[in-house]
């Protein structure tokens, strides 16, 4: 009788533990999260890196365009090794990277690191059924998984496409497990004036990006926290 | 021969990668090629992009508007630099590209786009007088009314102010 009492209470006392345990592990989660946020916002050390493993995030419409502008003014020595993805169905954008960077090749090639140009399966393409979407949504997660492992970058550079959502989630995930901090910087789209678009209303409510930049001064009334910066176009 | 060269003022149309029909028609309606020519416009060019609405060609022998067209090109940089006047689809790349060449430009919104945030870009543009923002219903009237000379010159922007904080933010010196 009595070692049946304890056999239910120890298994009582066992699930308490795991229960505790468990509850244990959400709230220093959800601490980790509050923390990691926190941090985001704030600049970086000076003087903590020469030079930041970057990934560019390219998209079809005028995104690359814009993306390719912005690039042409930030130092190349800092923003290095550098690796382009752009989606598996968008043609031009890894060609007008490539052309961009052996525009700006220094000669005879010091390869330092060589940059590197990826495709990326999109979660959904335009018109496809929600239906089907599920499981594509499901594999293009997986596959920016498995690129962001491979990349680890420590920036992340995007300008709209819903390509860079995925990446940029796994990036703030990346930072609250510690496998690799990064800072994102979101520039809007030239093409926004009054609303954002999905990609910049989430980055910007869920705080993951960094820092966030607009270009016309009507989204930085709505939108506080982002700098305005003029047209980069 | 030189004389025709210099007399020679042409209107260059542009879909872009689009399907964009109600533009090409518009543009090849018999007001809108009068009031063209009317203007002294002597060409009018026009890439067509995936619209399968093909426009009659027409060698102008008489006397009337010259008209082409063109479904793609790698690159319509040189045919905007040859043209006196540009009717655009309304999206970023091809606007910019037309007001940084210094080209008088009017931006025609495609009404059967969903979600079209295009027309916000145009619309603010036109706000500060650097070109002409209409409807393919429109664009006759639009054209009666335009004082070309009026348009404000664009200034391109760059991405320096953009680079300056990415750069203080991660911890770079000021150059």
């Amino acid at each position: 009788m009595e070692e049946g009492c304890s056999c239910i209470y120890s298994r009582m006392a066992s699930r308490f533990s795991i229960g505790l345990l468990m509850i244990l592990a959400i709230v220093l989660l959800m601490v980790r999260v509050l923390y990691v946020i926190y941090r985001c916002g704030k600049p970086l050390p000076k003087g903590v890196s020469q030079s930041f493993t970057t990934l560019i995030v390219l998209g079809s419409g005028g995104h690359t365009a814009e993306m390719l502008s912005l690039l042409s003014v930030l130092r190349k020595d800092r923003f290095t090794p550098r690796f382009y993805i752009a989606a598996a169905t968008d043609n031009m954008s890894l060609q007008k990277a490539r052309s961009f960077e052996d525009s700006v090749a220094e000669k005879p090639a010091v390869k330092e690191a060589s940059s590197q140009f990826m495709q990326i399966y999109r979660s959904r393409e335009v018109g496809q059924s929600y239906v089907t979407s599920v499981w594509t949504t499901i594999v293009a997660i997986v596959h920016a998984l498995w690129l962001m492992i491979r990349i680890r970058p420590q920036v992340i550079l995007c300008n709209g496409p819903g390509t860079c959502i995925p990446l940029c989630v796994i990036a703030f995930v990346f930072k609250v497990l510690g496998i690799r901090w990064s800072s994102i910087f979101y520039v809007e789209s030239v093409a926004r004036v009054k609303k954002l678009s999905l990609s910049g209303v989430l980055l910007y409510k869920l705080r993951i990006a960094d820092q966030f930049f607009v270009q016309w001064p009507q989204l930085q009334n709505k939108y506080p926290r982002a700098h305005y910066v003029g047209c980069l176009m | 021969m030189e004389d025709r060269e210099n007399a020679k003022r042409v209107v260059f149309v542009t879909v872009g990668t689009t399907s964009f029909d109600a533009l090409v028609k518009a543009v090849v309606s018999e007001d809108v090629k009068d009031e063209l020519q009317k203007r002294g416009f002597t060409h009018l060019l026009i890439q067509m992009g995936r619209g399968i609405f093909f426009p009659n060609k027409c060698d102008g022998a008489d006397g009337s508007l010259v008209v082409d067209y063109f479904t793609f090109s790698s690159s319509i940089a040189d045919y905007i630099r040859s043209a006196s006047l540009v009717i655009s689809h309304a999206g970023s790349g091809s606007i910019f590209e037309t007001l940084k060449l210094g080209k008088p430009l009017i931006v025609v919104v495609n009404e059967d786009l969903m979600d079209n945030h295009q027309c916000e870009l145009a619309e603010a543009l036109e706000e500060r007088k650097h070109l002409y923002y209409t409807h393919p219903h429109t664009l006759h009237q639009t054209l009666t009314k335009m004082e070309l000379e009026s348009l404000v010159q664009y200034t391109p922007g760059d991405g320096t102010p953009v680079a300056r904080i990415i750069d203080r933010f991660l911890g770079f010196p000021d150059d």
